[in-house]
């Protein structure tokens, strides 16, 4: 089925090739980060992770949410879905091959990666995280494939599929909570310790991700012939409503939780990310752009009235997209960082090559993810059932 | 040399470190415990460290003690100054009071010891949070109580530094070689991409001496055993009032800090 | 198959290309070279043994050096050896380089000619030679 990503139009080797072009000009950057060390970037001794551990956290959110249409089409046999869980299933492979690309981009000694695995330590979160993840990569590459092909030739999925099918949904749900271990057991880094932590993970992912997959579909939809279908996108657009509001009140609880309290160490973060601490204040316009994009994503997606127009739906999914990517993949991680553990603000901005290193892994993503869209898309025109069932 | 010093001496070689003798079987028992879990019955052995701050008054007492260590463990001290303050790398170094003990700190406590700098290192928890993260036992607790981290096996994750509550850890963000003021042939120096911290002087203690700050400490940090009722520095801590960094955070510190009244004001 | 002749060229070019380094060294002997063992503690041993016979070393040093590491720095056990009538610490730095003080000739030699780059000397490094 490969063959199909190696013919294709105009647009499509065009995209491939600004991809490539991206992921080049990352490699590069990375090979100097390698020879000159992490110092070429903007963390620091205080904050020791920065953007590619933010990437990573975001990231495997994304990669989680393919849950949300396994869950509706092969658990309570949701039909609808049935065109568009292929696309859920390949952005999880996209999503899962950044993560562990982040991972290796911020390791200060890459060579030694499979330390990890000659000395399994299973009381470090970590080792579990690499263990889940690894393990949700191969399952999505296989049903996705196994159904795919089994499409192709008009025969249903083999028997064999169906049991990893219903693994990769507690699968799923472990690589976030995992993720959320990792922030969630530290002591001394308040902003993170909070029980709320993986609840929070699961309902920012299950609003980005889905949110990125209705981007995503339309795209699809204008470019190729490949339709998922009105209902099947309205219907991620109510998971979408749901998740982010979930998402939102938990946010609040923290907030509350925090400034009825009083515990400095409970507020520094906060106030840190969104008014400034002792005169720092690097992230607030970014952390106000969020919430004011939460904001607004919310009025468009509750009332039916608006979200049932596709317009706006498409405008509510990118502020959801933004304001999480902002909230999870940047200010989450280095606000755990300040107050640093001697009560001083440290300040992060990511520099020029740790920029487009993020870019290249980004790139190869989406690299991975227009191949196996491309093959998916081009089974369907073949059998001729691309187009939106009547 | 100070009194303190033979009870170094003298300590280490209760451990059975003298001539002729394994250094190893008493001192260092058995295998690395990687585990993140500590007994209730206290071990037989646990190094701890008592700093007296009443012995640090001028600002040469503190520099006497950080360059001891410092220079034979070839720390790169140079990168502040000629690189990026940043990608710092620091073994043992001074702070405020506020910044030592966050928690702790207090409008209404006397001027001096306000603007009183303490000296920080790594604490040796007792449950340490760094061992518990560590995804490769690179970082490991010995039995005998020392913290110690092991840059052969370290991937540099840094996942030790956002589990450290005591900011002891450094990374080598840019290749420490050269920041270096002068070499100890001694001692190795790290490479970039891994993290380091202080070791207690687990290479001097094998050879019967003491942490090399504590000997240039004019018995202002008092080093032994914690286990031993009998050791200096339980005696110590059953004389004076001392605290801990970060105590309610249950990583149980092996350094102990005795703050002292009025005299810190001299 | 499709196009079958042209996949089956572009291994033989592929196989070609990977094989290289095996026949393009085939038949050559290693050069050879001969490490210095002229040192000044060398030359003043009572009898001129390492901690394993000679042969085990060629070959083998690299596992002893693995195994000091982790007895060393993870388990403590740092018990030193007497070895040609000298003691000698369990350390690459001040053991082995205490009679091997010359790493140009005795090690970097071998290193350089079989094309191996050993990370050891990132952090490890002698006086005589400074930072290497």
């Amino acid at each position: 089925m490969l063959d199909k990503a190696l013919t294709g139009s105009k647009r499509y080797w065009t995209l491939v090739f600004i991809l490539l072009s991206l992921i080049g000009a990352g490699t590069l950057a990375y090979l100097y980060q390698f020879k000159n060390g992490l110092g070429v970037t903007g963390m620091s001794r205080d904050v020791s992770w920065g953007f590619y551990i933010s990437q990573f956290t975001f990231l495997v959110g994304v990669a989680a949410s393919a849950v949300m249409l396994v869950i509706p089409y092969y658990l309570h046999n949701y039909k609808k879905f049935g065109k568009i869980v292929i696309l859920g299933e390949f952005l999880a492979v996209g999503a899962v091959t950044m993560c562990l690309l982040f991972i290796v981009v911020d390791m200060g000694q890459p060579m030694r990666m499979l330390n990890v695995i000659l000395h399994p330590t299973p009381n470090s979160i970590l080792f579990w995280d690499a263990t889940v993840l690894n393990g949700y990569l191969f399952l999505n590459i296989v049903i996705g494939w196994a159904t795919l092909h089994a499409e192709k030739k008009g025969l249903p999925p083999a028997g064999w599929v169906k049991p990893l099918i219903y693994l990769s949904i507690p699968w799923a749900v472990s690589i976030h909570t995992v993720t959320a271990f990792l922030y969630a057991g530290l002591p001394g880094r308040h902003f993170w310790l909070t029980a709320i932590m993986a609840a929070r993970f699961l309902a920012s992912a299950f609003a980005a991700g889905p949110a990125l997959l209705i981007i995503l579909a339309l795209i699809v939809r204008k470019y190729s012939k490949f339709d998922a279908g009105n209902e099947a996108i309205q219907s991620i657009g109510k998971i979408v409503a749901y998740a982010m509001t979930a998402n939102v009140f938990f946010i609040i609880l923290e907030l509350f939780t925090a400034f009825y309290s009083q515990i400095p160490g409970h507020m520094h973060a906060f106030q840190y990310l969104f008014v400034g601490l002792e005169g720092h204040s690097k992230l607030v316009p970014l952390m106000w752009t969020s919430a004011i994009l939460a904001v607004v994503a919310l009025v468009m997606l509750i009332p039916p009235s608006i979200r049932n127009k596709e317009s706006n739906l498409v405008v509510a999914c990118v502020a959801v997209f933004i304001s999480l990517w902002i909230d999870k993949g940047f200010g989450l991680v280095i606000g755990g960082f300040v107050p640093n553990p001697f009560d001083g603000v440290t300040e992060y901005w990511p520099t020029l090559p740790e920029t487009l290193i993020t870019l290249g892994v980004w790139a190869t993503g989406f690299l991975v993810l227009t191949i196996l869209y491309k093959v998916a898309i081009s089974v369907r025109e073949e059998l001729g059932t691309a187009g939106a069932e009547k | 040399m100070s009194i303190d010093r033979r009870k170094f001496l003298k300590l280490a070689g209760l451990a059975g470190v003298g001539l002729g003798l394994s250094t190893s079987d008493l001192l260092f028992k058995g295998d690395a415990v990687a585990s993140s879990s500590h007994s209730k019955a206290m071990a037989k052995e646990r190094l701890a460290m008592v700093i007296d701050m009443r012995k640090f008054r001028t600002e040469e007492d503190y520099k006497r003690v950080i360059d001891a260590c410092h220079s034979i463990h070839n720390v790169p001290t140079l990168i502040a100054e000629k690189n990026n303050p940043k990608n710092e790398v620091k073994w043992i170094w001074k702070d405020s009071y506020e910044h030592t003990f966050p928690d702790q700190s207090d409008d209404f406590h006397p001027e001096a010891l306000k603007e009183k700098s303490f000296l920080l290192l790594c604490n040796h928890c007792d449950n340490p949070p760094c061992v518990r993260v560590c995804p490769t036992k690179a970082t490991f607790k010995r039995e005998d109580g020392l913290v110690i981290q092991d840059p052969h096996r370290c991937i540099g994750c840094r996942f030790c530094m956002a589990g450290c509550p005591y900011g002891s850890r450094s990374f080598n963000w840019v290749d420490p070689r050269l920041y270096l003021e002068k070499t100890d042939p001694a001692y190795p120096t790290r490479t970039m991409g891994v993290v380091e911290k202080c070791t207690f002087c687990v290479e001097r203690l094998a050879k019967g001496l003491g942490p090399a700050c504590a000997e240039q400490s004019n018995g202002g940090m008092v080093f032994g055993n914690l286990s031993d009722p009998n050791s200096e520095v339980r005696k110590l801590l059953a004389s004076n009032y001392a605290i801990r960094r970060k105590p309610s955070l249950g990583t149980l510190p092996s350094v102990f800090y005795i703050i002292g009244g009025d005299e810190n004001a001299g | 198959m499709y196009n079958g002749g042209k996949i089956i060229a572009g291994l033989i070019i592929f196989f070609g290309l990977v094989t290289f380094p095996f026949y393009s060294n085939f038949g050559k002997t290693a050069n050879k070279v001969t490490p210095k063992l002229d040192t000044p503690v060398i030359n003043q041993l009572e009898k001129k043994e390492c901690v394993k016979p000679k042969e085990y070393m060629r070959t083998e040093h690299m596992k002893v050096l693995d195994e000091w590491r982790d007895e060393v720095v993870r388990e403590g056990k740092r018990d030193k050896m007497i070895v040609g009538g000298i003691e000698i610490e369990k350390s690459l730095q001040n053991g082995c380089l205490k009679c091997h003080s010359n790493v140009k000739t005795f090690c970097d030699v071998c290193h350089t000619s079989s094309g191996v780059k050993p990370y050891c000397w990132d952090c490890h490094f002698i006086k005589e030679e400074g930072l290497l």
